[in-house]
């Protein structure tokens, strides 16, 4: 492989790569992010090579693993090109049937198509699917057109071209004034504009300079960088190397999560593909810039992902964050200039660069252009990556492309920003999402994470899963942080037990406001966010938990009682052969009624028991109904019942 | 593990103080716990303090000082998880188990942690064994699916 | 050197550059409570006591004063009943883990600190990282360091190193706010420190 030297080098191998490629030439493309991996992706890719071999198509059709296309709860995703036909949940059973309909007589497998759950409608191409058709995937759209694992399928989707019309048609000033024009806020939660920020070190006097990207995609339930990192890592390097040119950078770091392998191998390979190919190391297209990229995992600290904490790691200490008295941007890296952005934000500026500053800010609202991509999960439908405008209401987002709640059950919040965010609830679903109107709501963008709760999610015990997260994971160095959270965790642990007391919010109220106003970094400063905002909208259930020992989504264990119903109960045994504790009572047409002292609370009869029945309940806060006699539990014949 | 291995290890990162991490890293990824002798040899290769490797070695949950049984068992307890019962699995997990998360069985069998987002959220609540996934579990099949393991 | 004037507690004050707030204001003879605070060593910034409101042009924020440096024109307010509550509470936090210490009981008295507010809890170091930062900046030894993290962040001796030094040196002891330093260097030597390296330091002594 020869490097590519220059501009022209760059065109002509990837006009070469096209014209060897027939646009018509069927490709079934798989995805084999983590997600569908999981989901038993591998196996249908093998499946596939085998069956295609077996039908002797191997010349003809082409199989890829790619990146993940974002619609992760029906995975295994498979998209039929040059058709785009897209079939979901695909088991390897169901290849020989694709390969023989869909590849030998272009017929759509009608099954395993998107069919609509209340209009029985069906979706045969990808860009009809409802999931699909309300995002605006700019970023996105490419995992699922190219193995992550091939620099070429980038180059052939137009891939560095942006890299080579900064470093050569453009000057070091020039790509940061686009950049700057574009109002390219930060994605990793901040929200910082990225151009200010590229400025600021690029002002600095000092040198060397560092660019990193942020790859520690901490916050619990978001995996957007996952995505993209595993499926277009290029698309991530390309962006960094621009933004070491326009920073005056020579050095970049791809700080990457150790619980992403598969993000950490594809970086690593995508890394050596573009040394091998001339796009890093010396001379870069023979524009005279020089950048080398180096990947560093992170050992296990949700800190980490704090920029300052992150520096410190790669100085190869204890994550622990510095003061931001004096910017990073300023001093950083072994006290360098240095600009650190996110994964998303570094996919964005391949996009600014080719299609212009004035492109992107057609999208988006006045404080926030260009688009988001939010992890969509917890109580919805249609859980996956989803990647939108910003000004895109929550609702559409929660039920145009969500689908809505499963299970008929009804919305209660959405909780955004992940450890350092806030709940909002259903009176504001109509907000336009963008940085500044989920802040005035109480939340914040955050790197992406959008978790949706329902009736039965109990809002107390979400700030007590959170700031117990934030216990473990804090550095432990400043006061108002360790301690304070510390106490904060206590409290509130024992007010989902039944043992808050009067004084407890005004304690809570304390301790948040000692950690917002003197912690050390932004962990503390945010950690108090998910109780104060669930205390702002959901005051009552913090009010139930401690006057009247009641949990109202029936959720907090030491509050609830399982109880059976002695008029829906049908005595059908399943429930008292099921309880792991033995702690039913009954028989055979003798109604069951449940051992409070040995009931364990684990939910298991509530989830056996037959839908036509819906026999057992959960109660709280009122005492447990009198059992009926004895004699009245014998479940007497149906016509015997009138 | 033997000085040879871990010097190995040390000069392939080129000695350089920002590897310590990446170092102690491949050094867990190989003997699968860190060793006293090993953050000893460390120390004196790289010139730093013990006490700063034994910081980043109990600041970080990627390592473990005390050696892991034949199976590790990872119960996510990242929100979406949470939402959806992961403390029911973790609750039946710890019955079956006997040990609590960062401890192992007595047997050297099972290893258990938990983790804080896998990045499968869709398949929630998620448990991974040995880097398996398994998910959208029910407290049933959490027990069923340990069973398998010897 | 340049020269800096600030404001604190209305009262004007020249400064060097590269000064704290809190250096600054000590210059002065103004005094803001501290407890990680050491002259020898490097600023902390950990138990968050030193608290001051600043004014930097529009922005007015809360800092701790052993870290900030001081700027031109910089307004700093070493007392405000906001700075109070935040250092009462500061200080009951502490009282959860030493209650009896008098450096801790004299703070108490002077912010109104309630010692019964929280709970008592087991370990009684306020991780004020004075034994840390003195062992590892003046002594060079590191012969005790900080392990895990959040609220599970301890001290812990390195027993090789601390059965060489500790019985001769111990001039961290009377550094320690709570004494909690010196029951966990007794502890580490009935349970950690071997024969052989105590042996070896008694020789050394000899």
């Amino acid at each position: 492989m020869t490097r590519l030297n220059s501009p022209d080098a760059l065109e002509r191998f990837r006009q070469n790569l096209l014209s060897g490629r027939d646009p018509d030439k069927p490709c079934i493309s798989i995805c084999v992010g983590a997600g569908c991996i999981a989901s038993g992706a591998g196996d249908v890719v093998a499946a596939f090579r085998e069956e295609i071999q077996k039908q002797k198509l191997t010349a003809a059709v082409d199989t890829k693993g790619t990146g993940c296309p974002g619609f992760c709860e029906r995975g295994p995703v498979v998209v039929i090109y040059p058709e785009e036909i897209c079939y979901l949940q695909v088991t390897p059973a169901d290849v020989p049937e694709i390969v023989s309909l869909t590849i030998r007589q272009k017929k759509v497998v009608e099954r395993l198509v998107y069919t609509d759950p209340v209009s029985g409608e069906k979706a045969v191409h990808e860009s009809d699917i409802p999931f699909y058709r309300h995002q605006k995937r700019n970023i996105l759209c490419n995992n699922i057109r190219i193995d992550s694992k091939s620099i070429d399928d980038y180059l052939a989707i137009g891939g560095y071209s942006a890299l080579s019309k900064a470093l050569c048609r453009m000057s070091d000033t020039q790509v940061l004034a686009e950049v700057k024009k574009a109002n390219l806020r930060g994605r990793g939660g901040g929200g910082f504009p990225a151009g200010k920020k590229w400025e600021g070190s690029r002002n600095a006097p000092e040198t060397p300079k560092y660019v990193i990207v942020n790859a520690d995609e901490g916050d619990p339930g978001a995996f957007m960088d996952r995505a993209l990192l595993e499926g277009n890592p290029h698309a991530v390097l390309e962006g960094l190397i621009i933004g070491g040119y326009a920073v005056g950078a020579n050095e970049g770091y791809v700080y990457v999560r150790q619980e992403y392998p598969l993000a950490v191998e594809n970086i690593i390979l995508a890394i050596r593909q573009a040394e091998e190919y001339g796009l890093l190391g010396k001379n870069i297209l023979g524009s005279g810039f020089d950048f080398i990229v180096k990947v560093h995992k992170g050992a296990g600290a949700f800190v980490c992902g704090e920029s300052t904490a992150l520096m410190t790691a790669l100085e190869g200490r204890a994550g622990e964050p510095r003061p931001k008295y004096i910017r990073s941007n300023i001093k950083g890296l072994w006290n360098k200039p240095t600009v650190l952005n996110n994964v998303e934000t570094w996919a964005n500026v391949p996009l600014i660069i080719n299609k212009g500053a004035d492109w992107f800010t057609q999208i988006g609202t006045n404080g926030s252009k260009g688009t988001k991509i939010f992890s969509l999960v917890g109580k919805i439908n249609n859980t996956g990556l989803v990647e939108v405008p910003m000004g895109i209401t929550l609702r559409d987002i929660i039920y145009k492309i969500g689908g809505g709640i499963p299970g008929g059950k009804k919305f209660k919040a959405v909780q955004t920003g992940g450890p350092s965010g806030g709940c909002i609830p259903e009176a504001q679903l109509d907000l336009a999402v963008d940085f500044d109107a989920l802040a005035k709501a109480g939340s914040m963008m955050g790197s992406g994470g959008m978790i949706v709760m329902d009736e039965e999610t109990c809002m107390v015990d979400v700030a007590r899963y959170f700031i117990n997260f934030l216990t473990d994971e804090s550095c432990g160095k400043c006061l108002p942080c360790r301690e304070g959270l510390r106490q904060m965790h206590k409290i509130l642990t024992n007010i989902t037990q039944g043992k808050g007391k009067e004084g407890d919010i005004e304690t809570l109220e304390q301790l948040s406001e000692a950690a917002v106003e003197a912690s050390l970094c932004a962990l503390g400063k945010s950690a108090p966010n998910p109780f104060l905002s669930t205390l702002r909208y959901f005051r009552h259930e913090y009010d139930a938990h401690i006057k009247e020992k009641r949990c109202p989504a029936l959720y907090c264990k030491d509050l609830i009682a399982f109880y059976i119903d002695p008029a829906k109960c049908r005595a059908c045994m399943t429930c008292l052969k099921k309880c792991p504790v033995q702690a039913i009572d009954g028989g055979k047409k003798k109604i069951h009624i449940i051992n409070q002292d040995k009931c364990t609370k684990c939910g298991t009869c509530i989830e056996v028991c037959p839908s036509r029945f819906s026999a057992v309940r959960k109660i709280s806060g009122e005492p447990m109904p009198a059992p009926i006699p004895e004699e009245q539990r014998l479940l007497l014949k149906a016509s015997e019942e009138q | 593990m033997n000085t040879e291995q871990i010097d190995r290890i040390i000069d392939k990162h080129n000695t350089d103080p920002g590897s310590l991490i990446q170092i102690l890293l491949d050094i867990q990824a190989e003997n699968r716990w860190l060793p006293a002798e090993a953050l000893q040899r460390v120390s004196d290769k790289l010139q730093v303090p013990l006490n700063r490797i034994r910081h980043i070695a109990t600041f970080y949950k990627a390592f473990s000082l005390t050696p892991k049984g034949r199976h590790e068992v990872h119960i996510c307890m990242g929100t979406a998880c949470h939402v959806r019962g992961a403390k029911r699995i973790l609750d039946t997990v710890q019955d079956a188990t006997g040990i609590k998360p960062g401890e192992t069985d007595r047997d050297m069998k099972f290893s258990l942690e938990t983790v804080n987002c896998l990045g499968c959220c869709a398949l929630g609540p998620v448990m991974e064994i040995d880097g398996k996934t398994h998910g959208k579990l029910s407290t049933a099949e959490t027990a069923d699916v340990l069973k398998k393991y010897e | 050197m340049s020269e800096i004037r600030l404001q604190i507690d209305g009262k004007e004050v020249v400064a060097r550059e590269g000064m704290t707030v809190l250096e600054a204001a000590r210059s002065a003879g103004i005094a803001i409570p501290t407890l990680c605070d050491h002259e020898k060593l490097e600023p902390f910034g950990g138990c968050r006591i030193c608290v001051v409101e600043v004014d930097a042009g529009s922005r007015s924020q809360i800092v701790v004063s052993c870290v900030y440096p001081v700027e031109n024109n910089l307004i700093v307010r070493t007392k405000s009943e906001k700075l109070s509550r935040i250092r009462k509470i500061l200080i009951e936090l502490l009282l959860s883990h030493a209650p009896d210490s008098p450096l801790l009981q004299e703070l108490a008295k002077e912010y109104g600190a309630d010692r019964n507010r929280f709970d008592k809890e087991a370990s009684f170091c306020v991780h004020c990282g004075l034994c840390v930062r003195y062992c590892a900046e003046i002594k060079k030894k590191n012969a005790v360091g900080f392990i895990d993290r959040g609220v599970r962040k301890e001290i812990s001796f390195i027993p090789e190193i601390a059965a060489q030094e500790c019985n001769r040196c111990k001039e961290c002891f009377p550094l320690c706010p709570t004494s909690y330093l010196q029951a966990a260097f007794v502890l580490t030597e009935a349970l950690a420190f071997t024969p052989a390296s105590s042996e070896a330091a008694a020789v050394k002594q000899a």
